[in-house]
């Protein structure tokens, strides 16, 4: 066990800090995702290697060498001194690492430039009404005309559809080959005629989510990633790329301790919810299964790091563990406040400006997307323990 | 950087391993589990060649002067066979008691002899996590011990470690007059525990006890040891629910390929990895991180106790009708969990005092 960095990073740690304590007043303030401070910040943040450090300048990154630990430690300070970091968003963190590794070069100058500086935005279609779970059964359909794949069909659940300037979206383009090798990996403009976006509110009250209808949408030929039929391939690296990003155990460090404090100021009958031995309880459970996921976490970057793969399992369990645990977490919050748990909209008496609520129910969409916790369940027990699949449904004849 | 293991310490996991396969499988368990004269001299003597009782001995008393992760490390092994063995009494609270707080001589007379397996000391120290019904120990001026010592761990011994009422560690010699032992049958075979009567034993006093923080540090390396011990219970029932899953089969398949089966699988190993990495940063914390090392402790001694509940009930749950058999044997790890949960304080109790070690209550 050595849980310290090393000199050279705690030098680079303290050059974040530097730079953290420097600009802070340049980062944006809740500004939306195409305003100019938003923008402005994250050219800084590449020129210094603080956002797209490690893609190449050509296309528009910082070029660094690829170093977990540094990666790291920037995620750690800007979290820390609670300044936003670089951009996020789908085109940031799952186009542009597919595109990297499977676009062509016309594709990754066109399109990783703009994404990076934020002039790009993108959603992703993937999910359809009738392809959730079993995404390579999806319907939507492209058809080759000329030059252009004309694609008809719909998708669910698409984030941010109603803001973005493209999609990266599966189309089913070989509809006589097997499932997952008639997918293909489309890339095109929002604007395209014939593309209808419904939002989609969900229950939190929230219309992040949309609904988007396809109907005759004419797209250039090459605007395809990967060869014809090896969509599905081109996705599941992207897919890898979400699951490490659900599960980040230091923002359940940073709630659990909300809520300690939460706990000190609330009280019934004039006791505070933290001397109240049921609740105290709660809280000591809770507090214990966020250190357990940190110090997994921990072991997974460490094996990284050292180039070993002896953290499959590890791996394997953190979406479900991470997305399960912070529901828990933000329900105890809403019970310690009993009725004023219930507070939710603009109203009086809300705490954390009915952050509890909110969470809670965002968490119990995240158990459900990115793969739900029984597909997670799938997943674990095939990958990491060795167990066979569930032999396919026969489907009775006649049907 | 580097969180896990080591490659010795991998090596040392491997050595118990291979020796408690050979001579702690479940016949030889099962051997001592029925009868009450074996004292598992052969395993702890086996035991004793690898090193397994020095391991937190110094070396300038003969031992090997490991870490508290090392010692988990061990612990987390002999878990997996369900071993009996003196392991947490002698080589680890006797231990730890004498090094913090024996004179010079007591380490002198004490350790080599636990170090090379030929001493073992029961550990009479129940009453530091919590004091039942009937418990009370107290200590003479006279150098003489009065009262009852309930749950004394290894009760087979040659010699006690017990904690008078005022969290105090004494050492009283098993064949001294005023001592008696009397066996408390219980649920795990594969430990004894018993009550101590205390008439006017005579005691020799660790001196250094006077330090309220002694019994406490005793205490949390104790914990993490018996929440090791867990670990390793647990990830052995899921080895064997899953292999037991590969081979039975109904409906014309194996019942591993049934959702229903893997998903407990599923979610005991989703339980056992992340409480995997907060056993090892704890006992890592006992030696390296002193403002968390407490803290650190009572949450992997709490939070394994429920893991091990859990994957208890599971992996049980899926041998189906032979888990519940004993020809199977699954409960021994079962109940050997079952054990570790209420040993040195249960949940409850362990959660109450993480709260308030962080100024919480």
């Amino acid at each position: 066990m050595d849980l310290s960095y090393g000199p050279q990073y705690d030098a680079f740690r303290q050059e974040v800090r530097d730079f953290i304590a420097t600009h802070r007043d340049q980062a944006p303030r809740g500004q939306g995702i195409r305003s100019e401070p938003v923008k402005r910040w994250q050219k800084l943040l590449i020129e210094h290697g603080y956002a797209a450090r490690t893609i190449p300048v050509e296309y528009g990154g910082h070029g660094g060498e690829p170093d977990i630990l540094k990666a790291r430690i920037i995620g750690e300070e800007f979290a820390a001194a609670q300044v936003p970091g670089g951009l996020g968003g789908q085109g940031v963190s799952m186009l542009v690492p597919t595109l990297l590794e499977l676009g062509t070069e016309e594709q990754k100058r066109e399109f990783i430039p703009p994404t990076l500086a934020g002039d790009m935005v993108w959603c992703q279609g993937y999910s359809e009404p009738g392809a959730g779970s079993d995404l390579a059964s999806l319907r939507t359909s492209a058809v080759l005309d000329g030059d252009e794949w004309v694609i008809n069909g719909s998708k669910i659940w698409t984030s941010t559809a109603h803001l973005a300037d493209w999609i990266f979206c599966l189309v089913r383009t070989e509809p006589d080959a097997k499932k997952h090798q008639g997918i293909s990996f489309l890339l095109f403009r929002m604007d395209t005629p014939g593309i209808e976006i419904r939002p989609l509110v969900d229950m939190t009250m929230a219309s992040n989510f949309n609904e988007v209808f396809f109907t005759d949408v004419r797209v250039p030929k090459d605007q395809i990633v990967g060869q014809r039929g090896e969509g599905w391939y081109v996705a599941n690296a992207i897919l890898g790329h979400e699951r490490d990003s659900l599960g980040d155990p230091n923002a359940s460090l940073a709630r659990v301790n909300r809520l300690v404090e939460l706990m000190k100021t609330e009280t019934v009958d004039g006791q505070r919810a933290i001397d109240n031995p049921a609740f105290r309880d709660r809280l000591i459970k809770i507090q214990a299964r966020v250190t357990a996921l940190r110090m997994n976490d921990m072991r997974i970057l460490s094996s990284r790091i050292n180039g070993r793969g002896d953290t499959g399992l590890a791996r394997l369990i953190t979406k479900l563990q991470a997305t399960e645990l912070r529901h828990d977490l933000e329900g105890l919050g809403i019970d310690i406040m009993g009725e004023f748990g219930l507070m939710f909209g603009k109203g009086p008496h809300l705490r954390d400006q009915g952050s509890w609520q909110n969470h809670y129910m965002y968490f119990l969409g995240l158990i459900i997307g990115g793969g739900t916790s029984q597909i997670q369940k799938n997943i674990i027990s095939e990958r990491g323990l060795g167990m066979p699949r569930e032999p396919k449904a026969v489907v009775p004849a006649g049907s | 950087m580097e969180f896990g293991l080591s490659e010795e310490q991998g090596l040392l996991r491997e050595s118990v391993d291979r020796f408690l396969d050979d001579h702690a499988d479940l016949d030889r368990v099962r051997k001592y589990a029925d009868d009450p004269h074996d004292r598992g001299d052969d395993i702890w003597s086996g035991l004793a060649e690898l090193g397994v009782p020095a391991v937190l001995v110094p070396e300038t008393h003969g031992g090997i002067g490991l870490t508290a992760l090392d010692a988990a490390v061990v612990a987390e092994s002999l878990g997996a066979h369900a071993a009996p063995a003196p392991y947490l009494s002698t080589a680890v609270l006797a231990v730890a008691a004498l090094r913090l707080a024996g004179d010079e001589a007591q380490q002198g007379a004490y350790l080599p002899r636990i170090a090379d397996g030929s001493l073992r000391i029961g550990a009479a120290v129940s009453e530091l996590s919590g004091a039942r019904q009937g418990a009370a120990v107290e200590a003479r001026d006279d150098g003489t011990l009065h009262g009852k010592a309930l749950f004394v761990l290894d009760p087979d011994a040659d010699a006690f470690l017990v904690a008078d009422g005022t969290r105090r560690f004494h050492l009283v010699q098993a064949d001294a007059g005023g001592v008696e032992t009397t066996l408390l049958p219980q649920v795990d075979r594969t430990r004894r525990i018993a009550e101590l009567a205390l008439s006017g034993a005579p005691s020799e006093p660790l001196r250094g006890s006077g330090d309220p923080d002694v019994a406490l540090q005793v205490i949390d390396l104790g914990r993490v040891i018996v929440a090791a011990d867990t670990l390793g219970a647990a990830q052995e029932m899921l080895d064997q629910a899953v292999a037991y899953a590969k081979q039975r089969e109904q409906f014309n398949r194996v019942i591993a390929s049934f959702q229903a089966v893997k998903h407990l699988c599923a979610e005991m190993a989703a339980e056992i990895e992340p409480a995997r990495a907060l056993l090892w940063y704890a006992a890592h914390a006992l030696d390296e991180v002193p403002d968390e090392a407490r803290l650190m402790a009572c949450h992997a001694k709490a939070h394994l106790a429920e893991v091990g509940q859990f994957v208890g009930k599971t992996a049980t749950i899926v041998h189906g009708g032979m888990g519940f058999t004993d020809l199977l044997g699954l409960h021994y790890w079962f109940k050997r969990m079952g054990f570790n949960r209420q040993v040195l304080g249960g949940p409850e109790r362990v959660r109450e005092e993480a709260a308030r070690v962080q100024g919480l209550a």
